[in-house]
Formats: C-alpha cells, structure tokens, sequence
C-alpha cells in the first residue's frame, strides 16, 4: 500500500481563533486574525476598541479567542496597548507582545490622535489595522479609509465618497517609526511573515491588512479572497514594507497591472459609478502606484 | 521628615510612597508640578516607574486603565478640561473595575478661561463611579493618596484626590512626609485578583446583554456602599503609624452648635477661622467639612447635623437649573430623618474668587435672620 502524502502546510496548524465567534460569511477581518495570531503566538495580548472585533470575539463571559482580550474605548486603541505594554513590564512580563487591533475607523479615524502618540514616542506595541473601508459594524458608514467613489449608507449614491482615501501609512511613515507593512487577506503568507518580522522588532510597529466585508460592499463572500486579490494585482492596494520611515521595499512586484474595472464590477458599492468615473479613479490608482514606485527606487 | 512644600509636590509625594509603577499625564494649569516632580523621580530612579508621555488627557486614562489592567499600581494628574476630556474614560476605569488613583486639581470650566478654582469639573464627575476626596491642606493631600490607593484596590474602585487650585494646589505648607518603610507596611504590592496576561487568558469589557450588565452595575455599587466603612477603617490603621486621622468628614463645635456650617475643600479651613470669630462674638457656631463625597457619608452627616437648628451648606459650585452640589447631598440625607431641619444653601466663589471669613459671616447673619431659607439658592458676594 501506498504512504498517504501529507499536506504541507504554509502556516501553522495552531489556530488561536475559535470557529464559534460572530463574525459574518466571507468576513476578511477573521481571517486577518487567524494569520496574525498564527505569527504572534499565544504570548500576546490583544488591545481590541470598538469594531467589527469586539463582536466577533463573543460576549460577555465568552471569547474565540486563545489570548487575553480587553475591549477598550473605540479612540484608545493605542493609549489602552501603551499602557499595558508598560504595566505588563512593571510586573515582570517584558516579553508579551502587546497587541493594539483595530479596525479603519478606529485607526484613521477616531483612534488617530492615541496612535500618532505612541507612535511618535515609539512605544513597543503592534498596531494592527484591518481595513474594510468603513464603519462597517455600525451599519456601512463612510470613514477617511472608504475609497473615491464608493457607496455607505452616509454616502449614497446621489453625494457618493469624492475624496480619496487617506493615506495612513504614509502618515506613520512620516512618524519614522521603525516598521510598517501593509497585507491583505488573499496572501495569508505574506500577512504571517510580516506579523512574525513586526512580531522581533523593538518600538512601534504598523501593519495596515485589506479585509474584505462583502456585507458592506454588497460582495459575494465567496468572492472575499479574489476581490482581497485583485486588489493587489491590481495596485489599489499594494503590498510593501516601510522601514524607519524611508526604507520602502515592495513585496509583490507586480509585473502585469490589471485594470480596475473588474474589482469594482464584483462590488454592489461601485455599481453606481459610470465610465467617466472609473476612468477618474483608474487615473488615481496609476498616480498613487507611480509615486509608490518612485519611493521604492529612491529608497534603494 | 517635615519639608514645606506646595500641594502639587504633596500629590507626587504621595503617589512616590505609594510606590507608583505606571503614570501617564498630560500637562495642564494648575497641575503641572505634580508630574513634573514625578517625571524628575522617574528620571532619577527615587521612583521605579514607567511615565508615560501622553497626547491628551484622555490617552492619559486610557494608558492608566491598559497599566492598570496588566496588573500594575497607577496614578496621573489632571484639571478642568482634561478632566472633562477624560470623561469617558472615567465610566472605562470604574466600570472596568481599576483601581487607578488619580489628582485632580478643581480649575473652572471654560468659556471665560479661568484657570482659578471651582468644583464643578470634579463635581460633573460624581456620576462616573470614582470615589472623591476634597483635600484642605497638603498634608491631608499626601495622607489622602496613600489610603486612596489602599481603599481603592480593595474595593476595585478607582480614587480621586481633589484639590484646590492655587489656594492648595501652589500653597507651600510644612508637611510630614511619610516614612516610605512604614508606607511599605500600610500599603502592600498591588496584586488584583485577574489581570490581563497570557498565562490565564480571559476577555475584558466585551459585549454585555442585558442579562449581565444590570448586576456588574449592581457590585460596583454594593461595593460603593464598602467604602465608608473601609475609609475609616483604613484611616484608623494609617493613624496608628502615622498619628493622624483622615476619616469621612471633619466635624468642628459642631456638638453644641446652633448653626453648622458645611464645607468642602480649603473653604473648610476658612470656615474654622470664622466659625472661632463667631463663637468669640456669642454666636454657636460650627464647621462640617466634607472630606469623602463619594460615596457620600451620610450617616456621618446626620449625626453631626442632629443638634443643629439650622445648617448653611456652602458650595463652591453649581449643578444650574438645580442647587449647589453638596446642598442637594446633604438635603437628601436628612430627608426623611429630619425634614423640619431648615437647611440654607449658598454658592460662593465661583471662578477662584475668594471666600473670606467675612463670607461665612455673612452666610451665618443671613441663615439666622430667617427661620428657614426663602430663596432656592443664596449668593454670596455676587454681582448683580
């Protein structure tokens, strides 16, 4: 008889988020989860403001997670992780990585202030930022990361979004802090190597991870991990890590660059959106890839 | 060992002896010195902690509730607006159950700027679940932070430590500053019961349905009912070392007093001065000061007030569209147990202005002209 052959496993078998939590089918969010807790370990501790999280995880007493959780005010998300990154090493615990995971509003948005703070002082937390481009846990509201063009249920389709979207890592980068990254769902891989690099760095650390909400983007859940992507492939959200500030370094060299235009066809929150507006938009990724680009080359 | 120093200086002392692992703080007028002063300690190692250099007062208690959580002792500082910035996570500490012990020095809210006394920024508080100490002289500051720490970690229920702007908080006073071995014996290593660690893993704060939250709001506040008696329990075990008494309230000639005047904060100590003047001129006066207002120590207030035949609340604050704050405190706690009692309530010295023994004369002549109060609230030294 033959040997059965075994899978060989990118990512370790370990997992550190339970199958019963909250979250809805297709969530990115979840996933985002799964491969960074993959990375940090049972070592962690987890800083979690108001968002999509602090559902998923369960209720009170209950949890799906295999780490300690404290839920904080939705703007704290870094104050809450400096201050118990201080406390746990007050107590004797210098090793625990202390985890600040929040969503994009509470990143871009309301937590923006707490975390330009710790990371100007370069406290040693992780902040983790999943990123599905709205208030999506209050019901699909616009935030500064929802991108030009799309549909909430506070920009509807008649005043849709019409500024781009902020550039948070470029922020960060500017507070020359020592690591940021940006991820996405569809490349668990490289999501987990980023998260165990950020993981053995001293300071503050950033990882921005695109996760798809296919409940606020009026998207298929099946189609989470292809929209996750072609997001990618298409260089509306490219991969790259910034070091100290300066250092940029592309993470997947994409050589084919597709067009946008079937990313968004796949979303209800685009539909809306005519040929003149695409156009406009396809003009703003090419602009926002270009100037990326330079800034990897003159990195070198 | 005795030092003179200012009252801000007494609020570090105190937060130094009691052994402070984590302080996070946000500069403010009046409370400066306090972190100043501890942030030198840091820097010298007279204190092992960690400052945290905060953004804002509200990332100041949001890193206060992140130490607190992991396990660690913690104090900061505020005033006014950064109280008021605070808010939110005020309900955060308490409701999460951290005993965090914080300063705050009572500045008046803004629009005018003032940066001179009034309660109302630690006062708009009184509803987020701290219990609340008004100091009147920077020994009782010093004396007021080491039991706070120790009342507050057995209750988990965080602490505020209030004191006047400038008329405390920059007044330089001859002060025994504890021994920090005999600190040591009072106040043992802060060791909560669970802490946020990986070695026992658990979730904190998370979504709460209505069937559970009604009773954590239930403990918090039977545990709020604790406190009187711990106050003064714990005030009896630090006089035994120390040789002075904190305890609830301040009574003074109240026992044979025909008139009580109650007080809070260095307006207590003025109150003193008058009420000796008064009772030099015949009148049978004395002084209630107020020292714990949450939890408010009625108990203490109706058996000081029992004898009186009139009391004068005098508040340095004001909850507008009702009274003063401690006169609706005090009203509530005679209500049905002595309602014929006639009890005036005054406001003075909003804004830092000054409150004078002259004002407490003046509020004695006025409560003793009537036989019980006729306006809602009595002014004093306003202008109309």
């Amino acid at each position: 008889m033959k040997k059965p052959r075994t899978m060989k496993l990118s990512l370790p078998e370990e997992e550190l988020v339970g199958s019963g939590n909250l979250a809805c089918q297709g969530c990115g969010a979840t996933l985002a989860m799964r491969y960074v807790l993959k990375a940090l370990g049972q070592r962690t501790v987890l800083c979690i403001p108001a968002c999509c999280w602090s559902v998923i995880d369960g209720p009170f007493p209950y949890s799906c997670l295999g780490v300690p959780v404290y839920h904080c005010a939705f703007e704290t998300a870094a104050s809450t992780a400096s201050g118990v990154k201080a406390g746990l090493e007050m107590v004797g615990d210098p090793e625990t990585t202390v985890v600040a995971w929040g969503g994009d509003g509470g990143t871009f948005d309301i937590g923006i202030q707490a975390l330009s703070g710790a990371a100007e002082r370069n406290d040693d937390i992780l902040y983790v930022c999943y990123d599905n481009e709205a208030y999506m846990n209050t019901g699909i509201q616009r935030s500064s990361a929802t991108p030009y063009g799309a549909w909430t249920t506070t920009t509807p389709v008649k005043h849709f979004k019409n500024r781009p979207k902020k550039d948070i890592d470029a922020i960060m980068a500017a507070h020359r802090i020592p690591y940021i990254a940006t991820g996405s769902v569809a490349f668990a891989e490289d999501v987990y190597k980023k998260a165990k690099k950020a993981k053995d760095i001293k300071g503050t650390r950033f990882l921005h991870i695109f996760a798809p909400c296919p409940t606020g983007w009026k998207s298929r859940p099946e189609d989470s991990i292809k929209l996750a992507r072609m997001v990618v492939q298409n260089c509306i959200f490219p991969l790259y890590e910034i070091e100290n500030g300066e250092k940029y370094t592309l993470s997947i060299k994409v050589k084919d660059k597709k067009p946008i235009i079937d990313y968004l066809k796949l979303q209800g929150r685009f539909r809306h959106l005519t040929e003149d507006d695409i156009k406009l938009m396809q003009e703003e990724v090419d602009k926002n890839w270009e100037r990326l680009l330079r800034k990897v080359e003159s990195s070198v | 060992m005795k030092k003179v120093i200012m009252g801000n200086h007494a609020l570090s002392y105190g937060a130094m002896l009691a052994r402070s692992q984590v302080i996070a703080a946000y500069p403010i007028t009046p409370q400066t010195q306090v972190v100043e002063l501890l942030s030198e300690m840091c820097a010298d190692k007279t204190l092992d902690a960690r400052f945290i250099k905060v953004e804002s007062e509200h990332s100041a208690m949001a890193a206060c509730i992140g130490a607190s959580i992991a396990g660690a002792r913690t104090f900061t500082a505020t005033s006014a607006q950064g109280l008021a910035l605070m808010h939110e996570m005020l309900h955060w500490a308490s409701g999460g159950r951290l005993p965090v012990v914080m300063g705050d020095i009572n500045r008046s809210m803004a629009p005018g700027w003032s940066i001179w006394t009034d309660q109302n920024d630690s006062l708009s508080q009184r509803d987020t679940g701290w219990m609340q100490y008004y100091c009147a002289s920077n020994q009782e500051v010093v004396d007021t932070v080491i039991q706070a720490f120790k009342v507050s970690e057995q209750l988990a229920i965080p602490g505020m430590v209030v004191l006047d702007a400038f008329a405390l908080s920059h007044t330089y006073e001859v002060v025994d500053i504890p021994d920090q071995a005999k600190v040591d014996e009072f106040l043992p290593p802060f060791k909560p019961q669970v802490r946020l660690t990986p070695d026992d893993p658990h979730a904190f704060g998370g979504l709460t349905s209505p069937e559970h939250y009604f009773e954590l709001r239930y403990k918090l506040q039977k545990d709020m009912e604790k406190a009187p008696a711990l106050i003064e329990e714990t005030g009896r075990e630090y006089e035994k070392l120390f040789g002075r008494y904190l305890g609830l309230v301040d009574d003074y000639l109240c026992e044979d007093a025909e008139i009580i005047l109650v007080t809070s904060g260095t307006a207590g100590y003025t109150a003193r001065g008058a009420v000796d003047d008064m009772r030099k001129s015949g009148i049978k006066a004395g002084n209630l000061r107020v020292k714990v207002f949450r939890p408010f120590p009625f108990e203490h207030v109706r058996r000081i007030l029992k004898n009186a035949k009139k009391v004068a609340v005098v508040d340095r604050n004001i909850s507008y569209g009702h009274h003063g704050m401690f006169f609706q405190e005090v009203k509530s706690a005679l209500y049905g147990h002595d309602n014929n009692l006639p009890v005036f309530g005054f406001i003075a010295g909003l804004g830092g202005r000054d409150i004078m023994p002259s004002s407490f004369r003046e509020v004695v002549e006025i409560a003793l002209a009537k036989d019980k109060p006729e306006e809602e609230i009595i002014w004093i030294g306003v202008k109309r």
